[in-house]
């Protein structure tokens, strides 16, 4: 699969806005009798005119901006592209791990507008108005994120492989507001799997990063 | 995966249009249940029509039903005061429910609407009638331990893996829609579709109609109210059975009980009869487990599934005593 992929920094060169508007997919007029029933269009909440299909994309690769980081980058996808292989394959942003593909592990937790969610179960082409952020994004130049320090703090890994998914998830939890007390993380983090069994010490880091928070 | 075209809806109307026109359209939000079943290729749809920007995903409370759009996603209706109050166990039913991540993403548009979670069903090596109707059941001779005791046939032994949908049924919702035919008000207890001849009919929607939003009834019995789910795993574990029950008590006596069962039924199931067995009585243990006897006297437990009938009794037994008699 070809694809292109170009970095801009928000808001400079090629605004995300303007960007956006001349990938929007048009509407076309409907034609040809494929309309919708008179009683859809009596019922439409909207109350607007009729509106017909809008067209599709691919199933071939095409282009669509995804702002990981505060960084917008234009790539073209394949609509089947999750956003997890986008961030990997296309992107080279590594950091976000692929573990189980069907989002029992974790391992591929982002955030998606301050939000965490599992990267592996939805597509890259559903995100071009989102603001996502990976485990690159999260230090400041050399200045580590309070929850990767207590993760380094409290040996909050053996292996490393769950670790991002675990701190991406872990900040979300935090801007949750759920409280401290260890059954909450326990309840609150159990989408993130541990092989290692680092659990203990995951606990106590989330703890640690959400006292000085 | 098999590839397929993407589309991004911006009105209800031109989703509907885009849907109905082609049999192997299919609707995207959270994504998280048929994404998975799309790398499963259990679900191989030419096209994908996302709805995430369709205006349908508010909470609102009126005099007399709590409107949750379709597009209202689990935690965000989880952790509604509207929710919490009016109806606690649809709150709990989504707290009990997948991970933190899935909650975030996941719609209750499409939780009422995820496929089962049978390994038959996803293993396309393997017959299962819901999947490939016609080439028969897999687990009923096989490993059928979270597989169904009520509701049954010999096509299909598959539950329902929704733990919201047992709350709703037990709230008497209403599945509202739109699509090409207009709108519907489906009730709850007419949605879900048994698996007589065709198991892999779930649900009485038409292809291309969309559930725009889901309606709760409020009534007194709904705020006292509990979800109990029993599970493998403490936590992220579908229910071995699951209890969702709503209580009425005036003057030491029961006047509106709900009474619905998750885990068990190849749609969430919910017995009237053992309703009406409870009303006018006092609300004791031994009251409800009669009652469970008999919201249970159909279950055929096979050889790995056999325990949820004593299981689902003593799970009565434990959700009635987190609601106040």
């Amino acid at each position: 699969m070809g694809y292109t992929a170009g970095v801009h920094k928000k808001n400079d060169g090629v605004s995300r806005r303007g960007f956006i508007a001349k990938t929007t997919i048009p509407a076309i007029a409907v034609a040809s009798g494929i309309g919708v029933p008179q009683q859809a269009d009596a019922a439409s909440p909207a109350g607007g005119a009729a509106a017909g299909p809008i067209t599709a994309h691919g199933p071939e690769p095409f282009r669509i901006s995804l702002t990981v980081n505060g960084v917008v980058h234009d790539l073209e996808v394949e609509p089947r592209v999750t956003l997890l292989d986008a961030l990997r394959e296309r992107l080279h942003l590594t950091g976000t791990k692929k573990g189980c593909g069907q989002g029992t592990c974790g391992a591929c937790t982002v955030l998606v507008n301050g939000r965490r969610i599992d990267s592996c179960l939805t597509l890259a082409v559903m995100h071009q108005h989102d603001e996502i952020t990976t485990i690159e994004g999260l230090a400041h130049g050399d200045e580590l994120h309070p929850m990767q320090a207590a993760f380094l703090e409290h040996d909050g890994f053996q292996c490393g492989y769950c670790t991002p998914g675990q701190i991406m998830s872990a900040v979300g939890f935090l801007a949750e507001k759920r409280g401290l007390d260890e059954a909450t993380i326990r309840e609150q983090m159990s989408g993130n799997i541990c092989r290692c069994g680092a659990y203990p010490n995951i606990v106590t880091a989330i703890q640690e990063a959400g006292k000085s928070a | 995966m098999h590839p397929f075209a993407y589309a991004r809806a911006t009105s209800i109307d031109e989703a509907i249009a885009t849907v109905a026109r082609n049999k192997s359209a299919r609707y995207i939000a959270g994504g998280t249940n048929i994404v998975d079943l799309m790398f499963d290729v259990v679900e191989r749809p030419s096209t994908v029509v996302d709805i995430n920007a369709l205006p349908l995903g508010a909470i609102e409370k009126r005099p007399d039903v709590l409107r949750i759009g379709a597009l209202a996603r689990m935690s965000d209706t989880a952790d509604n005061g509207d929710v919490r109050a009016v109806a606690p166990f649809v709150a709990e039913s989504l707290d009990a429910s997948a991970s933190a991540q899935l909650r975030n993403a996941a719609t209750i548009g499409g939780n009422v609407l995820q496929r089962t979670r049978c390994s038959y069903f996803r293993d396309v090596t393997q017959p299962c009638n819901k999947r490939e109707p016609g080439t028969g059941c897999a687990a009923l001779g096989g490993e059928n331990r979270m597989n169904a005791i009520l509701g049954a046939s010999d096509t299909c032994i598959a539950t329902h893996p929704s733990d919201l949908a047992v709350a709703l049924v037990a709230s008497d919702a209403t599945i509202e829609t739109l699509g090409p035919a207009g709108r519907r008000s489906i009730p709850i207890a007419d949605f879900y579709v048994k698996p007589l001849h065709d198991p892999s009919i779930e649900n009485v929607l038409h292809h291309g109609e969309l559930i725009t939003s889901i309606d709760i009834p409020i009534a007194p019995a709904l705020a006292n109210s509990h979800y109990l789910k029993m599970r493998d795993r403490q936590s992220y574990e579908f229910a071995l059975v699951s209890v969702a029950i709503a209580l009425a008590v005036e003057g030491g006596a029961i006047r509106d009980a709900r009474l619905a069962f998750g885990g068990v039924g190849t749609v969430p199931w919910r017995s009237h009869e053992a309703e009406l067995a409870l009303l006018g009585r006092a609300p004791t243990p031994e009251a409800f487990e009669h009652a469970t006897s008999i919201a249970m006297s159909g279950a055929v437990g096979r050889e790995h599934n056999a325990f949820k009938i004593p299981l689902i009794k003593r799970a009565v037994v434990a959700a009635l005593s987190k609601v106040s008699a």
